[in-house]
């Protein structure tokens, strides 16, 4: 049967490989972007998950705000990434240097 | 069939399609395919979230992410003309860090979950079927009474992302002609049309005409 570490489990892994995905991708800003989302993914899977064992709403709550933030959150940042390409004509992070970050 | 039994198979089988995708999003060199994969990751993660019950957020993940999201992750990927093989200089070069701290950090959670705790936790009855409503209801009156401020916040969040993504994308072009109403509604006739007075028959003409000009 099920258990709660079941899919806290699979959150944690969910979440290494976006992490890992951060790392191995440091050129592409769209694939760094949908890393972020399968974080918030899996941070989303261990809200359902306690919200079912615990018996509680509020989780399932909390996982409709970020589902709301985070459909923002994309929409920002793929226009932020059109303006970005229109300027430079690069999406690559290594030519985005001009502010000495 | 046992159906605790049944639901431990789907459980096992959306969890490995859910991370097998997850893994190609993060790898795969078109950037097109790793937005369908990550467009296949949210469909079972949703299988999963059916698994415990949360259909609405289940259905919502699948119109919000599947129907808009990765639609528009689509459009910008095809929209730009990306060089590929650019994209991915230093793979190999952060590929070992990239590993580690992913590893790392997997064992550390590992720990602090517990492989021993595997078998304490036990999924009950459905909160929402003890309530004696849907999984819907259930959440919809938590978030209609206890939430209601965040809820109304959520939905200024998402006016403010609208109008905050138009703002950016939207541009004035030099060669571009445009058209204004409110100049066109307050144009005066008398600018645009001269009425001129004439005689209805032509003045005959004192000089006479060359014939070359007549003929042709």
């Amino acid at each position: 049967m099920i258990t709660l570490s079941h899919y806290i489990v699979l959150g944690a892994v969910l979440f290494c490989i976006a992490v890992a995905g951060l790392f191995i991708n440091r050129k592409n800003v769209i694939v760094l972007l949908m890393s972020i989302e399968l974080m918030l993914l899996a941070v989303n899977m261990n809200f359902v998950a306690f919200s079912r064992f615990l018996g509680d709403v509020s989780g399932q709550v909390f996982v409709f705000f970020i589902l709301t933030v985070a459909a923002a959150e994309a929409a920002i940042g793929l226009a932020i990434l059109v303006l970005l390409f229109r300027n430079r004509s690069t999406i690559n992070i290594a030519d985005i240097d001009s502010m000495k970050g | 069939m046992n159906p605790q039994l049944f639901q431990l198979i789907c459980f096992y089988a959306f969890g490995f399609v859910t991370v097998a995708a997850a893994l190609s999003v993060i790898t795969l060199k078109n950037t097109v395919h790793a937005v369908l994969a990550l467009v296949l990751t949210f469909f079972s993660a949703a299988c999963l979230w059916m698994l415990l019950d949360a259909e609405f957020l289940a259905l919502a993940l699948i119109v919000v992410y599947v129907g808009a999201v990765m639609v528009l992750f689509l459009f910008v990927v095809m929209m730009l003309d990306i060089d590929q093989e650019k994209m991915r200089e230093g793979f190999v070069k952060f590929l070992p860090v990239g590993l580690i701290v992913a590893a790392a950090m997997l064992v550390e959670m590992l720990g602090l979950i517990g492989v021993r705790a595997m078998h304490t936790q036990v999924m009950g009855a459905d909160p929402a079927a003890a309530a004696g409503t849907s999984n819907t209801a259930w959440l919809g009156r938590a978030l209609y009474t206890q939430y209601l401020l965040p809820f109304e916040v959520a939905a200024l969040i998402l006016t403010v992302g609208v109008v905050a993504a138009v703002a950016l994308t939207l541009r004035k072009r030099a060669d571009a002609r445009y058209e204004s109403a409110s100049q066109q509604v307050k144009v005066n006739p008398r600018d645009r049309v001269r009425l001129v007075k004439m005689a209805a028959e032509r003045p005959v003409d004192e000089t006479p005409v060359p014939p070359q000009e007549s003929k042709s």
